[in-house]
């Protein structure tokens, strides 16, 4: 399983909390990060980053929130176990906010239809799934 | 202008809260006005960065709220005291980096340590060298013969010696070298591992905000345009851009909080503060035929609310760092 090393950039249109969301997020989702698994705390991300330390807490807070993470009094963030604290009609929302934006990018590169489904069959099957996404089971 | 609200403006605020205050703070050179009665309030662990551009009468505000320099009109306090009547004991928790790092060049490097520690009743010998090593400087070193990050690097050493609990750094940034800058902020991060400490910095360099910062302030040509935390400046800005079938209208409605709108054929692009529905809704009314929401940075939030029309080398020239 490759590490799991968190990047920022400044000067872009995300800020640097929502960067560190996003990675986390995506690392859990991919199985990069496994349930139970410690994250750095925050006085050491944040100086390995060289970044505010409000910025780190924010960012696990927001993780923490969604359920992607978990915080153990003393102890530090670990992944949470695998739960969907959304409902199913607001997954439904988030997952066609993100394909709106996913096929305006691949029409204006002029892909046709087939091979966008093509690129999408191979980037599923590329993915590692750890568990089967509790979304099916329902 | 977008603002923290200010506690009882008529008391001094809580110093376990507020560490620095600064109330209609004025200052005039001749006939010419450096600072325009500005007034903000630097919460206790915060990292507060001023910003402004070379002239916009940071480093007087600076001198003002250190007591170094009368203001015309208005106050400052420092740790609950007034900065025209600071006491030495209050001083001794100040640590102060003054602009472009001046040395004596004749000095040792180690023989500063005993210099600096002169001064001040506390010293952490520790520190000092500690920062003088991460710096990559040999104690031996005349003064006048280090690069200009090891200068910084020296600086810091002695201002850090003194265990303060506020840091006034006065644009330590400028004229480092990326390696040098980048060690300048993890000093500035470890510094507040305790959080009880707090770091007031001026700069013109926006990567090193959104690292390290906060909270915001500008200053504008002597007048402060914008002093909250950065999270709230970051979602109170927001980038639009209404298409439209042909050439955008002239006139535009009364667009409150619009700080810059710039036009292309068949665009408008504005930046607007405080968003509200509204404001979708009159560019659909002038015959907009889509109003997108775009992601901006930091540094085009800043820009828009200095930015002049006809004058966007505020920033550019300089976020490279470079000079």
């Amino acid at each position: 399983m490759p590490a799991f090393h968190i990047h920022v950039t400044t000067g872009a249109g995300t800020p640097i909390y929502r960067q560190i969301v996003d990675q986390v997020r995506l690392a859990v989702a991919t199985g990069t990060l496994s349930p139970g698994e410690a994250l750095p705390s925050v006085r050491s991300l944040a100086e390995q980053l060289v970044i505010n330390f409000n910025t780190v807490s924010k960012a696990y807070a927001e993780l923490v929130r969604e359920g992607v993470l978990e915080s153990l009094q003393g102890k530090g963030f670990f992944v949470a176990q695998k739960r969907q604290i959304y409902s199913r009609g607001e997954r439904l929302r988030r997952l066609r906010h993100a394909l709106d934006s996913f096929i305006h990018e691949a029409v204006f590169l002029d892909f046709s239809a087939e091979e966008i489904r093509k690129a999408v069959d191979e980037k599923l099957a590329e993915l590692d799934w750890q568990t089967k996404p509790l979304g099916e089971q329902t | 202008m977008i603002a923290s609200e200010l506690s009882n403006p008529s008391e001094a605020a809580d110093p376990r809260t507020v560490v620095i205050e600064a109330r209609g703070l004025t200052r005039y050179f001749g006939n010419k006005c450096a600072v325009d009665s500005i007034s903000f309030q630097v919460p206790r662990g915060s990292v507060f960065a001023f910003i402004g551009r070379n002239g916009a009468g940071k480093t007087t505000t600076i001198r003002m709220i250190l007591g170094l320099l009368e203001p015309t009109r208005g106050s400052a306090r420092i740790l609950g005291q007034d900065s025209s009547a600071l006491q030495p004991a209050t001083r001794a928790r100040i640590g102060y980096m003054a602009e472009g790092h001046p040395v004596y060049g004749w000095m040792r490097v180690g023989q500063y340590a005993g210099f600096q520690r002169g001064f001040y009743p506390h010293w952490n010998q520790e520190i000092f060298g500690s920062v003088i090593d991460f710096f990559g400087i040999d104690p031996r070193t005349k003064a006048g013969h280090l690069s200009h990050g090891q200068r910084a690097g020296l600086h810091l050493a002695m201002t850090l010696a003194i265990e303060p609990e506020v840091l006034m750094l006065d644009d330590p940034a400028t004229g480092l070298d990326p390696a040098a800058r980048r060690s300048l902020l993890e000093a500035m991060i470890y510094f507040t591992r305790n959080r009880e400490r707090t770091i007031f910095f001026s700069t013109h360099l926006l990567d090193d905000v959104e690292r390290v910062a906060d909270h915001v302030a500008v200053l504008d040509y002597s007048v402060l345009r914008v002093c909250c935390s950065a999270d709230t400046f970051r979602e109170r800005v927001r980038r639009l851009v209404a298409r439209f079938p042909s050439e955008p209208p002239r006139k535009l409605p009364v667009i409150p909080g619009l700080l810059r709108v710039t036009r292309s054929e068949n665009e408008l692009c504005l930046v607007v503060a405080n968003l509200n529905g509204r404001t979708e809704r009159d560019l659909e009314e002038i015959g907009a035929l889509t109003v997108d929401e775009q992601p901006i940075s930091l540094e085009d939030a800043l820009i828009a609310h200095v930015g002049r029309q006809g004058d966007k080398s505020f920033f550019l020239d300089t976020a490279g760092g470079t000079q």
